[in-house]
């Protein structure tokens, strides 16, 4: 009997170290597994900088960053990637006036005058904007867009003004949602009709979150690849006007990743380099601005 | 006059609120009537066919890789962000250092665009470690650029179960580890799905990223060192080559349902096997 008790407590002592160990394992490998992340944003910086860098010197940087002309097959070449800037901040542009404000007011027809009933379809026809892959919406574009505006930054434009509709109006909506009824209430209670109590105190009560999901927009819109190639013409010249092609930053690195070399090769990776320095700006003020808007909704 | 005035403004903000949205839903609607209407009549069966001729122009091929990249990524992705979920929600204390860093990078990795996973996939996989125009370049490139969706799914459902459930899981005596495996993770499967699902829909549409790791060749990749496209690459290439417009429609099909096909799922999912710890945490 005697015996048997101490069998069982060794047993569950033994149950017990090596449960501990199990945690102990566990333990280190979830925090290896939350490291993962960080350890690919440090690659992906290392790789970017340490091969598009010596590149962006070899050529200048000024002459890399503000060259008006782009030809590097030619001899001597030359490798500025200012039309790039320049095309791919028109064309962002664009698709901001254009989805921007359809963006918001769709927002706040979802989170403040959409019936329960119609809200069960207009949500996921959003979320299923949000899912259609960007070939698709390019091909789309490439067939309704081009015989009216041709290969433009217009067409390019009006296209990603529909591509960031979903980010702009998910986000601007939960930041609608997120400010206190009471507002609402109160204006109405002023005597304000539901519109006005909507437009003149709602929406500016959540003015850091709805800048914040027009922020991401830019991003979204900055950093779109395939649907742009499909429309947007790509001559590597500074932008000429709304009906004329242009090239964004994206296109530069797709359409000539495949057969550059050298030095070339180099002006391509700083290119995304570039790009890569833009997103972190937009990125950091999204940041910012979404830490207002929680401060706001906290007051 | 007022009043009037008053009731007038009211009328054209309602006629503006209710036009965005309308625009908005228009354009979806066109777009999908769009292209069902000029691709439904060339969805025909040599599309299919298992092998791709530039006769038949078939997608099988396609789908097949689109399937096998899939898999890759999510056996790499789900396991590392489901753990950092684990890890940001259930271990890290409160204050921790290491918390903010990954919420960070995990910010970041999710506003990077698809172009540069693509140049970095290029960069690193494909020339540095020498596995060439691949399936598992393109894997585990588009791994990197879904775990942090993958990651904030699951780090949201773990938050939205209560903690009750744990304290419960404590007082009959489970260890931190059973606690997690047993009662945590359980009660926030459903929104890890549907998160994992999204995750997937994502991949289907992704092209920037593949062109330049998983590569461009029409086949069923005989290994996954082999390179091969996915369905979305395919119909690039189509569009792009110009010769094969009504295939192209068809293609364009095939993806559109598919990809509704996941966002439905997705939804469903979310919604019915949220249950209501999830909604309340949502709010």
């Amino acid at each position: 009997m005697k015996n048997n008790s101490q069998f069982a407590m060794r047993d569950s002592q033994l149950k017990n170290r090596r449960g501990r160990f199990a945690e102990a394992l566990m333990g280190a490998v979830f925090l290896c597994s939350a490291l993962a992340s960080v350890a690919a944003v440090a690659l992906i910086c290392l790789f970017l900088f340490v091969r598009g860098l010596p590149a962006m010197a070899e050529i200048g940087l000024f002459r890399f960053l503000l060259g008006r002309e782009w030809s590097p097959t030619d001899i001597p070449p030359a490798f500025g990637i200012l039309p790039m800037i320049a095309g791919s901040l028109y064309i962002t542009a664009g698709a901001v006036v254009i989805g921007g404000p359809v963006g918001i007011l769709t927002a706040v027809f979802l989170a403040r005058s959409c019936p329960k009933r119609l809200y069960r379809f207009v949500k996921p026809g959003v979320d299923l904007l949000a899912g259609i892959p960007s070939v698709v919406y390019g091909f789309f574009g490439m067939m309704v867009l081009l015989p009216f505006a041709g290969s433009s930054m217009l067409s390019a434009s009006l296209l990603l003004g529909v591509m960031i509709l979903p980010t702009v109006i998910g986000l601007a909506e939960s930041a609608l949602r997120a400010v206190p009824e009471a507002y609402y209430e109160g204006a109405l209670a002023l005597g304000a009709g539901h519109y006005r109590s909507v437009f003149r105190v709602v929406l500016p009560a959540a003015k850091s979150g709805v800048l914040a999901a027009v922020v991401l927009g830019v991003g979204r819109a900055i950093g779109e690849t395939m649907a742009v190639i499909m429309v947007a013409g790509n001559q590597a010249r500074m932008p000429l006007g709304l009906l004329y092609g242009a090239r964004t930053l994206t296109a530069n690195i797709v359409l000539e990743m495949g057969y550059a070399a050298e030095l070339h090769r180099g002006a391509l990776i700083a290119t995304g380099v570039v790009l890569f320095v833009f997103i972190l700006i937009i990125n950091l003020s999204f940041s910012a601005l979404k830490g207002a808007s929680r401060r706001d909704s906290k007051n | 006059m007022k009043k009037q005035k008053q009731k007038l403004t009211e009328k054209a903000f309602a006629v503006l609120t209710w036009g965005a949205a309308a625009l908005t839903l228009g354009t979806l609607a066109f777009l999908i009537a769009f292209i069902l209407i000029r691709g439904i009549p060339h969805l025909k069966p040599s599309l299919f066919a298992w092998e791709y001729t530039s006769e038949n122009v078939s997608l099988l091929p396609a789908f097949v890789t689109t399937a096998e990249i899939t898999l890759l990524s999510l056996l790499i992705a789900v396991p590392l962000g489901v753990f950092s979920a684990i890890f940001l929600t259930e271990y890290a204390k409160r204050g921790n250092k290491a918390v903010a860093l990954v919420r960070l990078t995990a910010e970041t990795l999710s506003g990077i665009p698809s172009i540069v996973y693509g140049l970095f996939g290029w960069l690193f996989f494909v020339t540095s470690l020498k596995w060439g125009f691949s399936l598992l370049s393109g894997a585990v490139t588009l791994s990197i650029m879904i775990l942090p969706l993958i990651m904030r799914s699951a780090e949201e459902a773990l938050k939205a179960v209560p903690d009750t459930y744990r304290e419960g899981a404590f007082g009959l005596g489970a260890g931190k580890l059973r606690m997690v495996f047993r009662v945590a993770l359980p009660a926030a499967m459903p929104g890890i799905l549907a998160g994992v699902i999204l995750a997937v829909g994502r991949i289907v549409g992704e092209t920037a990223a593949l062109i330049y790791t998983a590569g461009t060749v029409a086949q069923i990749a005989p290994s996954p060192m082999a390179s091969a496209r996915t369905l979305s690459v395919h119909m690039y290439a189509l569009s792009s080559e110009g010769l094969f417009m009504n295939e192209s429609y068809a293609t364009a099909v095939v993806l559109l349902l598919l990809v509704a096909g996941i966002n439905a799922l997705s939804g469903f999912i979310a919604k019915r096997l949220g249950g209501k710890g999830e909604r309340q945490g949502g709010e």
